[in-house]
């Protein structure tokens, strides 16, 4: 190995913090806002996400000195069907309100960029291992930004968490938030809240290296 | 209600009413990442438009003839995503040979539709809502069209965000998300419309 492997929490982390790809890299917006109206629908839209991520990055791997270069974009979108076609049957059996409510989305995880991206960034330049963890990563920060999102608009649109009542029955719900608009503004809300954060981060990293300079 | 009315609420309730951005959330990437200009966001949305109406069609009849025969129907995603990756070949070889002036206005958009998550929200809900052929084409022809529509108002928004002065953390996509909102708050007038 020309270049030293990246420690695999790092590569976990990656997927979290520094790429998260909800907040940082802004893939995969219409699940984000499809999927965000109640807790529940987010998590669940995270947990396959997660799993086609995780199957998708193992083949992938598996496969990247086998798969011609010309051709890989569609034999990567192949595999990453086969493991939809898989969360989709199971979701349809096991937890059919879910597929219900989540509708049209589970279909669609084959075309969130996320996927694609890891596919094509990750997956197929390195092993096995460290494939299946930037997976796990990189799906634990899709789910962890898409929850937050939608706790915040569960909690303002229909004064619940996880379906518990928080608010007490007085509550008159913002019924805008679960609509449309209150998905776009929310994950507008909490793009621009991360932004402020990452800014402050980076000023005061700056900050400290100069007066370690000075 | 005579037919051609109902054809005639079917295409603006397509376009305005159940606006593929605004209130089925199906296309956003796009629309957030080729929005900056309002000549490449024109460009996208009419590219979008001609793989869209020709997918509707194509998979339409996929699902009709070979899948239902030979009960595959669970196959309908893998079966679409491999007919659209190829009509974006097709369209773009097409195109490079009978009009070498529009393949240079909407080449760079073509690959991209492949991933639109809206071309195959549209083959998906096509099937899922029980459209014969002819609303299949309708559908997808005009609900590009609203796309269309959003992303030439939206990249209109932007041109001007450009040259204002927002506070650094609303730079870039998270002002745009946004924009989009109030944008949809508009949309959301029309939902009486056709009723």
């Amino acid at each position: 190995m020309p270049k030293k492997e990246k420690s695999l929490s790092s590569v976990f982390m990656n997927g979290i913090i520094a790429e998260n790809p909800t907040l940082r890299l802004v893939l995969g917006t219409c699940p984000t806002i499809a999927s965000t109206t109640s807790a529940v629908n987010a998590v669940g839209m995270g947990a396959a996400a997660t799993f086609v991520l995780v199957g998708s990055n193992v083949v992938i791997s598996l496969l990247r000195n086998i798969i011609p270069d010309k051709v890989r974009i569609p034999a990567f979108i192949a595999v990453i069907c086969t493991f939809v076609t898989i969360v989709q049957m199971f979701m349809q059996a096991f937890l059919h309100d879910l597929y219900e409510s989540l509708g049209v989305f589970i279909p669609l995880i084959v075309v969130n960029c996320i996927i694609l991206a890891r596919a094509e960034a990750f997956a197929s330049k390195n092993g096995v291992l460290a494939s299946a963890v930037d997976g796990v990563g990189m799906g634990c920060g899709f789910t962890l930004a898409i929850t937050c999102i939608a706790i915040i608009r569960e909690l303002l649109g229909n004064g619940t968490i996880f379906g518990l009542n928080v608010f007490g029955a007085d509550y008159e719900p913002m019924l805008l938030m679960i609509l449309a608009p209150g998905g776009f503004m929310v994950f507008g809300g909490v793009l621009a809240i991360s932004n402020l954060v990452t800014q402050h981060f980076e000023k005061k990293k700056k900050d400290e290296k100069g007066v370690i300079h000075a | 209600m005579s037919e051609i009315a109902k054809i005639l609420l079917f295409m603006v309730s397509c376009v305005l009413t159940n606006n593929y951005i605004f209130s089925r959330f199906l296309g956003c990437c796009p629309f957030l990442g080729v929005s900056n200009k309002v000549e490449t966001a024109a460009g996208m949305g009419i590219a979008v438009t001609f793989v869209m109406a020709i997918a509707s069609l194509f998979t339409k009849l996929l699902y009709d003839l070979v899948l239902v025969p030979l009960s595959l129907e669970y196959l309908n995603t893998i079966g679409f995503i491999i007919v659209i990756a190829s009509l974006v070949q097709l369209v773009e070889m097409f195109l490079k040979k009978t009009s070498p002036s529009l393949y240079r206005a909407l080449g760079i958009y073509l690959p991209l539709i492949t991933t639109n998550c809206a071309v195959l929200g549209v083959t998906i809900l096509n099937i899922n809502s029980g459209y014969n052929l002819f609303y299949s084409i309708l559908n997808g022809t005009f609900g590009a069209l609203g796309f269309l529509l959003a992303i030439v108002l939206m990249a209109g928004v932007r041109e001007r965000l450009e040259t204002s002065k927002v506070p650094q953390c609303l730079k870039g996509f998270s002002g745009s998300l946004i924009m989009a909102g109030l944008m949809a708050v508009a949309f959301m007038g029309f939902s009486g419309l056709g009723n």
